[in-house]
């Protein structure tokens, strides 16, 4: 890649931020060069940041509905999904399923909300409180 | 307040640019590309069995710690790792090293520093920066991933030093503890080119090197010709974003990897490595050319045909192939300078 061909066009995703990208300058050398960034980062970026978005719009209306826990809604809301919030809580898999569940998940005990509430970030009460204040 | 002095240093990729920004700073000078090609950390491996969100697993470079590892290895440099259990210890351990004037490296997630974009926050645990102060309540972080210093909250630090899951840091904090005055480069150049060259070529599992590059080039070919291409569009956009956005831009491991065996090649004299530097850019440039194939792929709706992807990627392969041609060559013509001969 040369100096002049390294992307500049912008890039939503990086907030203004600006990439390091090798390219060569007029002498062939290989040498870092700002990037203000490629439409083609920003494409996948964003398509990854929308993914989690529509999930937890899908699952805010399930809430709603009475057919999930407000557990789901949180955890897309903070990009994960079933496996990292597992992994996250240090929780089973099939205990943090069972938890998306609206009735088990109001049974749920103090010990197990105390571990999603450290793995999402949030306070306790957020994660029982329903319909959500926005978080960011 | 406690600060070392620090030179900041805007790098392609994490752990490289932590890598050679501590080294220098212990006296031992090394570039970023000299950095991750010693550590012989460029790969290509696509693995179907291991799913992240559904999506089988890409990568571009060896996993995170092998610049750490291979570095030290390659300069003969000793690296003091630690690991907490414990949170508090770990802040504990992280204050007494910027007391004692020593910046050193941790490893985080990128999710919870709060200094990064938002669009950026995703579940990476393997993130590396340098912490070289504190003031107050808050830490300042050269991450070389950024163009200039940046403070984060001591909260959120800890949170990001400490989360559980895949690749959970455990606090790893780590610094050289002695780094020798010099090193053989023309031995560690050897050294991490042949590394380098056994994977890429010669791995013994289809998902790892060259051949996965063309496995995946058929993969999408096949795919093309199902009727649902929304999984197509997820799996195009995954492997496109693994190569573009996590850690460098543009192909960036093949560029990076073409300025590390042009500065060896200068440093060396050997103009084959030099020949093959170029050769690596252009290898660069066709992966960058996958990447628009992909994002017209995908801006279709995934209505249009694979077949531009799948050409893109033979494209990938047959340049990359061409470079560890050149590279075998130039190890089988300049050999190992024999133990006897290096007066060990």
């Amino acid at each position: 890649m040369k100096r002049e061909d390294v992307p500049q066009e912008g890039n939503r995703t990086l907030d203004g931020h600006r990439k390091a990208l090798y390219a060569r300058d007029e002498q062939g050398r290989l040498q870092t060069v700002e990037s203000a960034g490629w439409a083609v980062e920003e494409l996948v970026t964003s398509m990854a940041v929308a993914e989690f978005r529509e999930l937890a719009e899908e699952a805010r209306r399930r809430v709603d509905a009475g057919q999930s826990s407000p557990l789901e809604f949180y955890m897309y809301q903070r990009r994960m999904d079933l496996q990292v919030l597992a992994q996250a809580s240090g929780m089973w898999r099939w205990r943090v399923r069972r938890h998306l569940r609206p009735r088990p998940f109001r049974h749920a005990g103090h010990r197990a909300l105390a571990r999603y509430a450290e793995a999402l970030g949030l306070p306790e009460q957020t994660l029982r409180s329903w319909p959500p204040e926005e978080v960011s | 307040m406690t600060r070392v002095e620090f030179q900041h240093r805007h790098a392609g990729h994490c752990e490289s640019g932590v890598m050679s920004s501590l080294l220098t700073h212990y006296g031992l000078p090394v570039s970023e590309p000299m950095a991750f090609g010693l550590s012989a950390s460029l790969l290509f491996a696509h693995f179907p069995f291991i799913k992240v969100g559904g999506i089988p697993l890409t990568a571009y470079r060896m996993p995170p710690g092998s610049v750490i590892a291979g570095l030290s290895r390659a300069t003969g440099t000793r690296m003091r790792r630690s690991r907490y259990r414990d949170p508090e210890a770990g802040m504990r351990g992280l204050d007494a090293a910027l007391e004692a004037g020593r910046p050193v490296g941790i490893q985080t997630s990128v999710y919870w520093l709060p200094y990064f974009p938002p669009d950026m926050r995703f579940h990476f645990n393997a993130h590396n920066l340098v912490v070289f102060g504190r003031d107050g309540d808050e830490y300042l972080v050269s991450d070389p991933v950024f163009e200039s210093p940046q403070r984060c909250p001591a909260a959120d630090l800890r949170k990001a030093r400490f989360v559980r899951g895949v690749f959970a840091p455990k606090g790893l904090m780590y610094y050289p503890e002695h780094v020798p005055a010099e090193f053989d480069l023309q031995r560690a150049v050897r050294k991490g080119i042949a590394r380098t060259l056994n994977v890429m070529t010669r791995a013994p599992m289809p998902w790892v090197g060259v051949r996965a590059v063309r496995r995946l080039a058929r993969h999408l070919d096949k795919l093309g010709r199902r009727a649902d291409p929304r999984y197509t569009r997820s799996l195009v956009a995954s492997v496109i974003r693994m190569q573009e956005e996590i850690g460098t831009g543009g192909g960036g491991f093949r560029f990076m990897y073409a300025s590390f065996l042009q500065e060896a090649g200068e440093r060396l004299d050997a103009q084959a490595l030099a020949e093959a530097a170029d050769a690596m850019n252009g290898a660069g440039d066709r992966w960058r050319e996958f990447a628009l194939a992909g994002a017209r792929f995908i801006r279709d709706k995934g209505q249009s045909a694979t077949v531009p992807l799948t050409e893109a990627l033979e494209h990938c392969a047959n340049s990359e192939a061409a470079v560890y041609r050149q590279l075998r060559q130039w190890l089988r013509r300049h050999p190992a300078p024999s133990a006897a001969a290096a007066g060990k």
